[in-house]
């Protein structure tokens, strides 16, 4: 598939494109953050077996859902990458339109978690737990918002034909965001 | 696309495996068996983030640089842990105290 794009995006010594390469490298990094921060958590978890009466307040149902929501967008932005492999741009623009979406519901089910959860008194000085808890999903919040716009931005550029290339790029960093939740959801709502 | 084979696999039939597998998360913990809960909750959810590693992320067919980049990464997050969990976690010691028994700690 040709794409027409920048000198440096095409070049590359390893063979991997210059903006695949620079996504992975942004992961890697993105893997100390939200690893150093759940090797603290764990750390301490499993050093504290009270944590296992706070962490028996968050809703199971609610990260279960959210889960189910995050795997669900992962399958729409990668049917959009096999959208635009196969020219189809306005089914990549559909469907990732359909990523942002989910992405939406995972934050409104995530503010609605918040909501209860800070209504009972559960806050983020509340205890280290909570702390552990408020950082590691607001971190993972923060990414979905920006994957979302990022998607949004490139929505459009795909609609009018241009980089087509950087569908996968988004995509392999929200399925990132969507792993990185994978775990998340065992540590806070099923250990308990 | 550029390095990759452009064959995509059955991704609907991986999300199924993906929703099954997060079906049996939820439900294995239910039992109430510690060794049944860290297999189902963890165990599982390790298997969900390679499905979707592997077939959705495209590394089962990307270059091999990027998995020495990803392995490095998480030798890394081992570094870390094996570096803090003695202070963390052990209350004793040869020649030393934990931090614990000197200073008060911030939840006192």
């Amino acid at each position: 598939m040709a794409f027409q794009t920048p000198q440096a995006t095409s070049r590359s010594v390893t063979g991997i494109p210059t903006g695949r390469l620079a996504i992975w490298w942004v992961l890697a990094s993105e893997i100390v953050i939200f690893g150093g921060l759940v090797t603290c958590y764990l750390l301490l978890r499993l050093h504290h077996v009270e944590w296992a009466e706070e962490a028996s307040h968050t809703s199971t149902p609610a990260g279960a859902f959210n889960t189910f929501v995050l795997l669900t967008s992962s399958l729409f932005v990668v049917l959009a990458h096999r959208a635009v492999t196969e020219g189809n741009r306005e089914k990549a623009f559909k469907f990732l339109w359909y990523t942002i979406a989910m992405g939406g519901v995972f934050l409104g089910v995530k503010a609605y978690e918040y909501t209860t959860e800070i209504v009972h008194g559960y806050t983020l000085t509340s205890s280290v737990f909570w702390s552990f808890y408020y950082t590691a999903t607001g971190l993972h919040g923060l990414h979905v918002i920006a994957g979302m716009v990022i998607m949004g931005i490139i929505s459009f550029s795909v609609r009018k034909g241009e980089n087509l290339q950087r569908v996968e790029y988004i995509g392999i960093y929200w399925h990132f965001v969507d792993v990185v939740w994978i775990f998340l959801f065992p540590l806070f709502y099923i250990a308990k | 696309m550029d390095g990759q084979t452009e064959t995509h696999p059955n991704y609907v039939k991986i999300w199924g495996i993906l929703l099954v597998l997060l079906v049996v998360s939820v439900l294995g913990p239910m039992i109430g068996i510690k060794a049944i809960t860290l297999i189902t909750a963890f165990g599982i959810g390790i298997v969900k983030a390679f499905l979707v590693a592997a077939h959705f992320m495209h590394l089962n067919i990307e270059k091999r640089l990027i998995c020495y980049l990803l392995i490095v990464v998480l030798l890394f997050l081992l570094v870390l842990f094996a570096g803090v969990a003695p202070d963390v976690m052990r209350k004793e010691g040869q020649n030393w105290r934990h931090s614990s028994e000197i200073l008060p700690s911030p939840l006192d």
